[in-house]
């Protein structure tokens, strides 16, 4: 793969938007060699530069914003690099890239990832890949990321799951009780918190849900979340999912996904009002009570 | 018509079909069912969602295509998740959330498919179950009782039925205890006014069998009668033969369920010799094998052909796949490893099917049926003259081989081997 192959491919996807090509493979070893993070950036740059001049040279791409990619690895000194030199250019936004892996690593870069937005303008999007969880969408906000992946909802998806932790961090607490559905008492005393081991999609099934193939819910008749305005939870019961789990119908997989992904959208929705009336603490809070 | 002769007393049953257009030079009728959850046009192609769920379509997108009528399974849904919990449910309906009718085989069907799992006396079929391997006895009783737990609108006895290839004594033993399971079934049934219990004629491919299975059931009070025993392994010939024979000792006045039937030529032929509602797991089978129902024929969209093909599955179609995505998008679909090509195609041969039915009914009602049937053979052959010889047959017999030509100049029925089709064309 090459700038122009790649570019040839833009070309004929015509995206709004693309994903410039970068060297991401410092971001893939455990500790990474400051020689080696050097290199990442020092290429992802070189990429950048290439295509944008292949991007002038095409009516049809201009019309396409390219993204830049920050790179660097885990090295503090390369990723300001990185940041500093990405923004010289002409993109539309920026990649947080290599920021993928489990909730501990995760933690362990929030600094590097407060460093390197620090770096980036203002008034330019910022996403990241390969995070999606709840709580380590939060952190990543509050550190300037703006964009993000949804293949959490489509793995909870894969597993059986339902999404049915609760993002309504208004003080209400008759309204809150009822909307959660009994969902905090099984988070209080029901062992389902595990941690999460692997970045694939067999991670285990975390505290943001419920496993509908669980014999208990054989006779709920309840929607999978009260009050949740999906099409799967407006129709169907908890029951008659687990009912299509059990018998492996492909029904199962369309209804939960539906609901997954129109819970995590309203997740979304949260954030943004909470941002508008200053009250992303409280969410917070709501959210990391609910963790693992 | 003569009084039911089962020991208890049974009401006489509602007449649920509502004759609207009959063809003179056929046995095709159009009609209407009036079912307790809404009214059903005949004749209907009904889809099977054997365990409460039309593989992978939701019941929103069933009920736009237009389906009133839709199947789940006795056997199955006995087994999971059971007939106690769907009643809590509020019955099929409510477990499923499907506003309209439901139409539930009696297990029977299961005695041929899990012959190997299965024991057939005269008390019922034993089976064992393929998840557990616990026991369980189906009897006409049995199988009533879960129907009534089910609460569908249309509830089939519980029939003994022997493969179409079987010969010898236990065809005929078969449809004797089917007469009985019958009378069973009628003498268990909770909720008549309800559920309209179904009878099953059955008699293998025998002549006689039949015959004397016709004239028992039909002085049995039921709302409507199933042609039972038949889309096996049997050849074409013998099957139409006991179609024909079937409708011609059913009563006009109710309907007639022809079970297993869902190739379209199948559909049309036996429209012609007088049957209502169809029933078959293969247009929505094909599908998750990645083919799509045509008027001629099917594609079977995986092909490499289809990689750069932008046009929709039919553009004469107006269901959702056809309106939205191109054969190309399908194919390419088809060849990852996400399972969307299948709901797609689903949902496209759903609508072939039904589209199909609304198309002959229309024939029929307007008066124009044999053209309609005459047109239906050449989209699919090629030419009228090359549809299969057992549907000439079939068609030839109600009407004196000038039935093919509908109001056309007749012709000679030896095909031009220059214009014979090997495959069905796109």
């Amino acid at each position: 793969m090459t700038a122009s192959k790649f570019m040839a491919i833009q070309q004929a996807l015509q995206p709004d938007w693309f994903q410039c090509l970068s060297d991401g493979e410092a971001s893939c070893e455990e500790a990474t060699s400051i020689k080696r993070a050097r290199k990442s950036v020092d290429r992802s740059l070189l990429f950048l530069d290439n295509c944008l001049r292949l991007q002038e040279e095409s009516e049809v791409l201009r019309k396409s914003t390219i993204i830049g990619v920050i790179e660097g690895g885990d090295v503090m000194e390369e990723r300001l690099r990185s940041a500093r030199e990405t923004a010289k250019r002409p993109v539309g936004g920026f990649l947080l890239d290599g920021f993928q892996g489990n909730p501990t690593t995760l933690e362990t870069r929030l600094y590097l990832l407060s460093s390197v937005t620090a770096e980036l303008p203002e008034d330019k999007p910022r996403l990241i890949c390969g995070v999606s969880r709840p709580d380590e969408v939060l952190e990543c906000i509050e550190r300037g990321v703006d964009l993000f992946e949804s293949f959490f909802p489509y793995q909870v998806t894969e597993r059986g799951c339902a999404l049915t932790f609760s993002f309504d961090y208004q003080p209400n607490p008759e309204e809150t009780l009822s909307q959660q559905n009994g969902t905090q008492e099984e988070i209080k005393y029901a062992d389902q918190t595990k941690k999460i081991k692997t970045t694939s999609c067999n991670q285990e099934i975390t505290s943001f849900e419920i496993n509908l193939k669980e014999k208990k819910y054989q006779e709920d008749f309840d929607p999978l979340v009260r009050g949740c305005s999906c099409y799967c939870c407006k129709n169907h019961t908890r029951a008659y999912i687990h009912h299509l789990l059990v018998t492996n119908e492909l029904l199962a997989g369309v209804l939960l996904m539906m609901h997954n992904f129109e819970h995590y959208f309203g997740f979304f929705h949260s954030i943004r009002e909470a941002l508008r009336s200053d009250r992303l603490a409280q969410l917070k809070e709501l959210i990391r009570r609910q963790a693992s | 018509m003569a009084a039911a002769v089962s020991p208890t007393s049974v009401e006489s049953a509602p007449r649920i079909m509502k004759l609207v257009a009959e063809c003179s030079r056929s046995r095709a009728r159009a009609g209407e069912l009036r079912l307790p959850h809404g009214p059903v046009a005949t004749p209907v192609f009904m889809p099977v969602g054997t365990q409460a769920t039309m593989k992978g379509i939701t019941a929103e997108q069933l009920d736009a295509l237009g389906c009133r009528i839709c199947l789940g399974n006795t056997y199955h849904l006995g087994l999971r998740p059971g007939p106690e919990l769907i009643q809590k449910a509020h019955g099929l309906h409510g477990f499923m959330n499907w506003p309209h009718n439901l139409l539930t085989d009696s297990g029977g069907f299961q005695m041929v498919s899990l012959v190997s799992l299965s024991e057939v006396t005269e008390e019922g079929v034993r089976f064992r179950s393929p998840y557990d391997g616990d026991e369980s006895l189906l009897s006409p009783e049995k199988s009533v009782e879960i129907q009534n737990a089910l609460g569908s609108d249309i509830i089939m006895q519980l029939d003994d039925v022997v493969s179409s290839t079987v010969t010898g004594p236990r065809v005929e033993e078969a449809m004797y205890r089917s007469i009985r399971w019958l009378d069973r079934c009628i003498a268990a049934h909770q909720r008549p006014d309800k559920q309209n219990l179904f009878a099953i004629i059955q008699g293998g491919l025998d002549e006689d069998l039949r015959a004397t299975c016709l004239e028992e059931m039909t002085k049995r009070d039921v709302p409507g009668f199933a042609i039972g025993g038949l889309s096996g392994g049997e050849s074409k010939g013998q099957f139409w033969r006991m179609v024909a024979l079937s409708t011609s000792r059913l009563p006009k006045d109710k309907p007639r369920y022809l079970m297993g039937v869902g190739y379209a030529t199948d559909l049309v032929v036996c429209v012609a010799l007088g049957c209502d509602m169809f029933d078959c797991v293969f247009p929505t089978r094909t599908a998750r094998f990645g083919s799509a129902l045509v008027p001629t024929g099917n594609l079977q969209l995986k092909k490499k052909q289809y990689e750069k093909d932008f046009r929709p599955i039919d553009p004469e179609c107006a269901c959702p796949t056809c309106q939205k995505h191109s054969r190309a998008f399908l194919h390419a679909l088809l060849h990852s490893d996400n399972t969307a090509a299948l709901h797609h195609l689903t949902v496209h041969n759903i609508a072939y099917q039904l589209r199909l039915m609304s198309a002959v009914r229309a024939s029929i009602v307007e008066k124009r049926f044999p053209d309609f049937v005459q047109d239906f053979m050449g989209t699919m052959y090629g030419d009228p003259t090359l549809c299969p010889a057992w549907a000439t047959e079939a068609l030839a017999s109600l009407s004196h081989s000038v039935y093919l030509t509908g109001s056309r100049e007749w012709e000679p029925l030896t095909p031009d081997s220059s214009k014979r089709i090997e495959t069905p064309r796109e």
